[in-house]
């Protein structure tokens, strides 16, 4: 389980904390821009060290943790694929980062590619495929990477509509087990796929919430976002 | 990243730096200095001064007009303007011996005429060279400060019918000039090759010159040590003074465009202007060709054996300066920026009369000729490396660090599989750059090579001294041919198969 236990992060005049425990599952982020999700998820990566607070997952304690040293994988708004690498590269970067690949990390690979629809794209480079294909990839990389946390920081926002249903769908099927966190602007995007929520505003991250029951009866901060 | 690789490369600067000045410090025992060394510190800085005024001075034409017109070839000549950079001074001196020397085109047309010839040696030899190397860098230098002022401003004055420039050009001149003179006066300080080849004499000596004829002639260490702290001291006083100004970047990318303007202006003085330009860089540089291909034939021996250890001293020197200058660019921080810009005040005679003091007990130099050589070189390219290198570190780890951060890519692996992909252009460049430097470099060599030893910018002096003229035209030509052909294959060499 992920533990944000008395989180006190500072930026200047930004302030934003957070005290509550994550079940395995989807979780959103949503909150205003501005709000502090992104930071959120780089203080649990550890990008941002808090002013206070730890970061635990079960009892083992990440806060001063090395981002690769964390049981968590991270999708970011951009960048996700290294451009003069492979796609089986780029996913077996999730597996050794060194990439010296035995052959069956090669099988597991290719079997990963399939889950996510890319079977056959394993040599190209990732300027070869389209958005969604490229978004796809990444996911792959998460997925064998085998890590328990996946933070998701709206990586698949410059995709269109359908495209973002169908990854979010995607990531819903193959993460199941896994702790995610998934940041977006889009309240319909956490009615989709969340099993709760977590409301960033205001200078806090709130407790996370059933989706159904937090939509049903929104408290003030979320009416006010969203609008 | 480890910070260990750049905390290394930046101690091994430092030290040869500082160590080398220590060593000609303790051995300058008499600090006076005798009317021959005044003679050569006056003179090194008034043919640097006027070098400088002279460089920029014709570069303002020049740069204005490419700035404003255009035409079939405008973009190659811009491209030409960056050559002279990577030309082997002695290579060019030989050209322009061709076009303004004794027996040269200029001397005979003028002959024809009637009209007394005039001479390339001496003080306004040395600044015509100076001129030849400097005036494409100036160009540069202000073109890109034309460049800079937004096309809107030109709309705007054309729409106000204001005078453009007073409004516009020469605000920008005045943040520009100062910056590009220092530059260039530097350069001028330390430009060994062109004193020994035009300058000599009591009367075009410079304090370079002096330490090596000290060294070579009179085997007077104690002079040359106290020329050597003279020599360091005029550099840091200039270095000081460049510090205070802002300097431009040289590299800058995006000269092949130009701004629309309605101020019209005289077509014919910018043609004027281009023309002259281009035929003063351009015909030395023909000549080299046309009179060394004869040479190229009949090259003797030793020519192609200097050759052979030019490439090896080059492809090392080139090999360590972008080792060091990538080790630099991750390390980051104050101190690596204080490193990277040292090399630039220094001047190669000091410091390798400082290694020669330092060494001579123990070893014959002349062994130690290439191995220095190629130390000093990279040294002398580690600013020019880091400052195509530090922006393009800055952006691979801005754009890919945090995903390399949460795979756990790290040390040898993110060198491997991000770092060194991700920066083949700014690599290929940077060693082309610095491969074609140490090629060309006639400086240190000239301090310790014995004739075993000698490279091929080395060779070719000799040659040009012993007036075997057509061994020499051939031996430069061939120095031109291997200093473009490294350029072209190192920079080649990161382009090719580049991922976006």
């Amino acid at each position: 389980m992920l533990t944000l236990d008395g989180l006190d992060i500072r930026q200047g005049d930004f302030r934003l904390r957070a005290d509550f425990a994550v079940q395995a599952g989807i979780t959103a982020v949503i909150g205003p821009s501005g709000a502090g999700k992104s930071t959120l998820l780089s203080v649990i990566a550890g990008f941002f060290a808090p002013a206070g607070g730890r970061v635990l997952w079960d009892d083992s304690n990440l806060t001063g943790a090395a981002p690769g040293q964390r049981p968590v994988s991270m999708l970011f708004q951009d960048n996700n694929l290294f451009p003069h690498l492979t796609i089986a590269q780029n996913v077996g970067l999730g597996l050794r980062p060194d990439l010296r690949v035995r052959q069956t990390d090669k099988a597991r690979v290719t079997d990963v590619l399939g889950r996510v629809g890319l079977a056959g794209y394993a040599q190209r480079k990732p300027g070869a495929l389209s958005g969604g294909q490229q978004s796809r990839a990444a996911l792959a990389r998460v997925l064998v990477a085998d890590r328990p946390v996946a933070l998701l920081d709206e990586p698949f926002a410059a995709l269109g509509p359908g495209l973002r249903t169908e990854m979010l769908e995607l990531v819903r099927e193959q993460l199941h087990g896994r702790t995610v966190l998934l940041v977006t602007h889009d309240p319909d995007d956490a009615r989709l796929v969340a099993d709760q929520v977590i409301l960033v505003a205001e200078g806090i991250a709130l407790p996370p919430k059933d989706t159904a029951a937090l939509f049903a009866d929104p408290p003030e901060a979320l009416r006010r976002y969203l609008g | 990243m480890h910070h260990w690789p750049g905390m290394t490369v930046a101690a091994i600067v430092l030290a040869v730096l500082l160590g080398s000045l220590l060593a000609v410090g303790l051995r300058a025992d008499n600090f006076a200095l005798g009317p021959a060394d005044w003679a050569a510190v006056r003179f090194t800085v008034t043919q640097a001064l006027a070098s400088a005024l002279v460089s920029v001075g014709l570069a303002i034409p020049v740069a204005r007009a490419l700035a404003r017109r255009r035409f079939i070839g405008r973009g190659l000549l811009v491209t030409l303007l960056g050559a002279p950079f990577i030309l082997p001074v002695i290579v060019a001196i030989l050209g322009l011996l061709a076009v303004f020397g004794r027996g040269g085109l200029v001397n005979v047309g003028l002959d024809a005429l009637g009209i007394e010839t005039v001479s390339i040696y001496g003080f306004s030899g040395v600044v015509l060279a100076h001129v030849f190397f400097n005036l494409p860098l100036a160009t540069r230098f202000l073109l890109q400060g034309w460049l800079a002022i937004p096309a809107e401003r030109f709309r705007l004055a054309a729409s106000l019918n204001a005078p453009v420039g007073r409004l516009l050009e020469w605000p920008m001149l005045r943040v520009t000039l100062p910056g590009a003179f220092v530059v260039i006066f530097l350069i001028c300080l330390t430009s060994f090759a062109v004193a020994l080849t035009l300058g000599g004499g009591p009367r075009a000596t410079t304090v370079e010159l002096a330490i090596y004829q000290a060294m070579r002639f009179d085997f007077d260490l104690g002079r040359a040590a106290l020329l050597a702290v003279v020599q360091f001291s005029i550099c840091a006083l200039a270095a000081v003074l460049a510090w205070s100004v802002t300097v431009p970047d040289g590299f800058g990318a995006g000269l092949d465009r130009t701004v629309t303007r309605w101020d019209g202006g005289h077509w014919w003085l910018d043609g004027a202007a281009i023309a002259l330009a281009s035929v003063f860089l351009l015909l030395p540089l023909a000549t080299i060709v046309w009179r060394g291909l004869p040479g190229l034939l009949v090259l003797p021996d030793m020519v192609w054996a200097a050759a052979w250890r030019s490439l090896v001293v080059a492809v090392t020197s080139a090999a360590l300066a972008v080792g060091m200058a990538l080790a630099l660019a991750l390390r980051g921080g104050r101190l690596v920026a204080v490193v990277g810009v040292l090399p630039l005040a220094a001047s190669s005679l000091v410091v390798g009369t400082g290694l020669f003091l330092i060494l001579y007990r123990w070893i014959s130099p002349a062994t130690l000729a290439l191995p220095v050589t190629a130390l000093l070189n990279a040294i002398m390219a580690l600013p020019f490396a880091l400052r195509v290198l530090g922006p393009a570190v800055t952006q691979v780890q801005t754009a890919f660090g945090p995903l390399a951060d949460t795979l756990g890519l790290q040390g040898w692996a993110r060198l491997r599989w991000l770092l060194l992909p991700r920066l083949r252009r700014p690599l290929g460049f940077s060693a082309g750059v610095a491969a074609a430097l140490s090629m060309g470099d006639l400086g240190v060599i000239a301090l310790f090579a014995d004739a075993d030893r000698a490279t091929l910018p080395l060779v070719m002096y000799r040659l040009m001294g012993a007036y075997r003229m057509e061994a020499a035209a051939g031996a430069g030509l061939l120095l031109l041919i291997l200093s473009l052909g490294l350029f072209w294959l190192f920079d080649r060499g990161g382009r090719v198969d580049a991922d976006a």
